[in-house]
């Protein structure tokens, strides 16, 4: 059944690079939400367990022939919009967002899930190539059908930082796969001229966050706070950091959300920027040899596909990291291998096998 | 097989250099970032996070004032002394902690305690020790501040009752939030520690009363010393409530029920607005609003009288004869009986194997509805109730109001029960006995029902069937006397009753306040025209060989509740008013009197002398 080429095609590198990075981010979770705050469960064994999970997903992702996957990219999508959909309905609410659905004793969050979905429609709309001329406005019509509804959906829970994901992964892809010019630039005026209306949708609590970006002395108690503390606590960490198990940033409860969207802050002041500089580079390692499997490709599909996930791993970082640093707004954006939330590490590793699974089969075709 | 396409593969390739330098560009945007941060600034920041020296101090704001409908203060803030500490700055100074703790008195246990008690805490939050230190202990405190790092002595609103208990369960209270609170709002409003509405006005105008907090960024020292403030906002204070209810009157109410508990609902009938509202026991708000403490808690809760209930809208009890004047209606309306049908009453009347008894042991003789509303006789409306039957007795019951809540804008409003045919089926499984028609009648065994429900009932007796939302709030005012909002006068229902039986029933509510062998005589007053219909609840069945004037021999616990509803005055009602004495005895001696001061106060009124349960004598009337 598997062919035997399979394994000796199989992408050894890329897999090292990912569970090197894992490793990295569950010592850094050890440090970081050891001391003793919550009961239950340490997070770091619950993430273990997820990671146990997620490398399953990804070896059975990675070894089904990845062509296949065009026959299910819109039964995909459009489960994905449907747990979207319960997810209004009958969510759990967490910070005021609906975001999750309890599914056999996990918590689950589906537009984790939406963002690969879209990825596989995409890459099977645009496998078709509509002649010389390139696409032009006529032929994005589906595809922004493909983004909008999702992005509604996900607006509405509301959770912003998953819905700029999204839309980061649409331009992207667009871009990849040679969107006339002309179309582009008219895209750019439109999108500019709607977006005093995406503001009028965002809770307050977003705006807020996105003002304060600007002008910090509105809100000393919240957002700005943040940013300062997590800026101190990068920046204290030196070239050398504080040392393992030694943040006092992160310790003494200084840091928002250290164990999730604010885990590089910790890793910047324990490992300082000796250790955020091997972490980047490990990353841009990744989304360097992603490119590679993308354009390596045999196929249309296979190309979309797997430049789709490398896009959404590329967001993810640069924002997340650039958020931690005060380069950008706080929105509510994980990074990826590194930050704790079980849905989060299996959709990226879900998106890992399928680059796994266009890399082993760049000679078979 | 699967066909590949691989249409125009060299376009991805032509991307893929830009691609490369893209995500170059964006990685080495952030590593110089880290450079500046980490190395650049590197030494700052380290020293930042060392003394980590950003605290930040809240600034609470001053939540909106209760005042009544003429604008007299009930509720406000007065500024109180509160003593925090930084546990993280005074880890390292076991002297500073025992200087603390013999100040406030406070022993080295509690202190720890207060600190571990406190979960997911960042450590250099401060924590709130004591509050409300007297004016000695803080010039202690403040001489030697310099030797007690990691102390921080702030001035916080805190909020004052005027008059104490006055009105304490429509009012409310305010406490610390808790968990729960906190995850459900999470607009970053409240902070643990902050302080939010509870119960009653406190609790459902909160949004309103709130205000918004402010605060400051402060740069401390290694010792947690105050070295300069970063940055700062202003607080700003919550809006003002004006109630419905009159200072005046809701003290007199108060007032006459001298050590008795039950509760008190009067009422604009023709507007909704609630004039007054007791309910006894009572409690004093303002000891919720200084951190209650586990003891004074606990007496609370194991108070044999439920302070902490709101006994006019969460206090369930069967309305006894207060009850006729549903049955009187439905035997009307379904002209069962007309005004002029007769029955007669010997006292006892048997009924399947049991005999029923009126409360009058000599019986009223031979009387039509009029009379026997005025005197309250039992076996005449047996003999409605089963000819009306339990089910359109129920009907009526829930054209009146009763059954559902009111609507009131307060918490915990309790429906009350109305039985019924397919109630009793659906509750126990079994049919309804036709027994139980007989009491159901008169107001007891299954019908239980709150005081706002009798008091909605009985004005929409005295307006003619229509129903207002009964309403605690007259208008928001910002703190500059700015309207904000109001909340105007609603009706929201019109019972299905014919003017005509309206009009017998006022004439007869009014006999029994005011003609000769009424059981409402307690209540009648000279210039105003009172009408009203008494009752008793009864506790436990009376034993065969009971004999009135036993009551007052009874334990207290056993003895039944008694009920006055009435509205006044008579051509024109401006007030209507549900009295319940818990475990008082009769309505017409326990409960008429208490109704009768308010209505005196209401038309300004000379008072009558102080309320008092007289020992019952033979010829008392009593019901």
């Amino acid at each position: 059944m598997i062919d035997r080429r399979l394994f000796i095609h199989f992408d050894w590198v890329l897999l090292g690079i990912v569970l090197f990075i894992t490793s990295i981010g569950i010592l850094n979770l050890y440090s970081v939400t050891s001391n003793g705050e919550t009961t239950g469960a340490p997070l770091y064994l619950k993430q273990i367990i997820w990671l146990a999970i997620s490398l399953g997903a990804m070896l059975v992702i990675a070894f089904v022939e990845y062509r296949r996957f065009t026959d299910f990219a819109y039964i995909v999508y459009t489960t994905a919009i449907i747990l979207l959909v319960l997810v209004l309905g009958y969510g759990i609410i967490t910070s005021g967002a609906q975001r999750w659905v309890k599914l056999g004793g996990l918590n689950f969050q589906p537009s984790e899930f939406v963002k690969i979905s879209l990825i596989m429609a995409l890459a099977k709309f645009f496998q078709r190539y509509p002649g010389r001329e390139g696409y032009s406005l006529r032929h994005l019509l589906y595809p922004f059908f493909l983004l909008f509804l999702p992005m509604a959906l996900i607006l509405k829970q509301p959770d912003l930082g998953t819905a700029i994901i999204l839309l980061l992964v649409f331009l992207s892809v667009l871009i990849f796969v040679k969107v006339r010019w002309s179309s582009l630039i008219t895209l750019g005026v439109i999108g500019a001229s709607i977006l005093p209306l995406v503001w009028r949708f965002l809770k307050d609590y977003q705006k807020r966050r996105i003002i304060t970006f600007f002008n910090p002395d509105l809100d000393p108690l919240g957002a700005s706070y943040h940013l300062i503390q997590s800026k101190i606590a990068v920046g204290s960490g030196g070239i050398l950091g504080k040392g393992f198990m030694k943040g006092t940033q992160s310790k003494l409860g200084f840091l928002p959300e250290q164990h999730t969207d604010f885990i590089f802050s910790a890793l910047g002041e324990e490992w300082g920027l000796v250790g955020c500089f091997f972490v980047i580079g490990l990353y841009f390692l990744l989304i360097l040899w992603g490119l590679r499997v993308a354009v390596e490709s045999k196929d249309r599909f296979g190309a979309i596909l797997s430049f789709g996930v490398v896009a959404m791993l590329f967001w993810h970082i640069f924002i997340n990291i650039a958020m931690v640093l005060g380069l950008m707004p706080v929105v509510g954006i994980p990074l990826p291998l590194l930050s704790y939330g079980g849905s989060f590490l299996l959709s990226t590793l879900i998106g890992i096998g399928l680059l796994l699974n266009v890399s082993m089969r760049r000679y078979l075709f | 097989m699967m066909e590949l396409n691989t249409q125009r593969m060299e376009d991805f390739k032509e991307r893929y250099r830009y691609l490369k330098l893209f995500a170059g560009a964006a990685f080495l945007l952030l590593f110089v970032y880290l450079w500046y941060l980490q190395v650049i600034r590197g030494s700052d920041l380290r020293q930042l996070s060392e003394n980590n020296r950003i605290r930040i101090r809240e600034m609470v704001a001053d939540r909106g004032m209760l005042m009544d409908r003429k604008g007299r203060i009930l509720a406000h803030n007065r500024p109180s002394f509160e003593v925090f500490i930084v546990p993280e700055d005074i880890r390292s100074n076991p002297e500073a902690l025992e200087k603390i703790s013999k100040i406030l008195n406070l022993s080295q246990e509690e202190i720890g305690e207060k600190v571990k008690g406190l979960k997911r805490r960042p450590a250099f939050r401060p924590i709130k020790l004591k509050s409300d230190i007297d004016w000695d202990k803080l010039v202690i405190l403040e001489s030697n501040r310099i030797h007690l790092p990691g102390l921080l002595v702030d001035v916080r609103p805190t909020r004052a009752y005027h008059y104490g208990s006055l009105a304490s369960h429509l009012i409310g209270y305010i406490g610390e939030v808790d968990e729960n609170e906190l995850k459900q709002t999470k607009d970053r409003a409240y902070r643990m520690g902050s302080m939010i509405g509870k119960y009653g006005v406190e609790y459902e105008w909160e949004t309103q009363l709130r205000g918004v907090d402010g605060g400051r960024q402060i740069e401390v020292d290694a010792l947690g010393r105050e070295i300069k403030p970063l940055r700062s906002v202003d607080s700003f204070p919550g809006n003002n409530l004006f109630l419905t209810i009159d200072f005046n009157l809701q003290k007199v109410a108060e007032e006459a029920y001298q050590d008795k508990n039950g509760a008190l609902v009067a009422m604009d009938p023709k507007t909704g607005g609630i004039l007054a509202m007791v309910s006894k026991p009572s409690f004093d708000p303002s000891m919720f609003a200084r951190n209650i403490t586990a003891e004074e808690w606990r007496a609370l809760l194991e108070h044999p009288f439920h302070p902490l209930q709101n006994k006019g809208i969460q206090g369930q009890y069967p309305p006894g004869s207060v009850f006729k004047i549903v049955t009187a209606i439905a035997g009307l309306e379904t002209e069962a009986i007309t005004p002029q049908t007769q029955m007669t009453c010997t006292g006892v009347f048997p009924y399947g194997n049991r005999n029923f008894r009126c409360w009058k042991e000599k019986g009223h003789g031979t009387l039509s509805l009029h009379r026997a509303i005025v005197e309250s006789c039992d076996i005449f409306f047996y003999q409605v109730g089963l000819k009306v039957g339990v089910d359109a007795i129920a009907h009526y019951a829930g054209e009146l109001g009763l059954g559902r809540k009111t609507g009131i804008p307060l918490p915990h409003e309790k429906a009350g029960i109305v039985p019924s045919t397919p109630w009793k089926k659906k509750r126990f499984g079994v049919s309804w006995y036709s027994g139980e028609t007989l009491s159901f009648a008169v107001g007891q065994g299954y019908l239980n029902t709150t005081p706002l429900q009798l008091l909605m009932l009985i004005s929409a007796v005295a307006n003619g069937g229509r129903f207002y939302l009964p309403r605690v709030v007259e208008r928001v005012e910002d703190i500059y006397g700015k309207k904000l909002k109001e909340y105007p006068s609603e009706e929201i229902g019109r019972a299905d009753i014919s003017g005509k039986t309206l009009r017998i029933i006022q004439e007869a509510l009014l006999g029994a306040v005011n003609e000769q062998g009424g059981t409402g005589g307690g209540s009648a007053l000279k210039q105003v025209k009172v009408a009203g219909k008494t009752g008793t609840a009864q506790v436990v069945r009376m034993a065969a060989d009971f004999k009135k004037g036993d009551m007052n021999r009874m334990p207290l616990k056993f003895r039944d509740h008694a009920w006055f509803t009435a509205y006044a005055p008579f051509e024109d009602p401006q007030i209507a008013v549900a009295v319940l004495v818990e475990h008082g005895g009769y309505g017409g001696v326990a409960a008429a009197p208490i109704a009768k001061k308010v209505i005196e106060k209401y038309f300004d009124l000379e008072a009558s002398p102080p309320v008092k349960v007289e020992e019952a004598s033979e010829d008392s009337v009593y019901d």
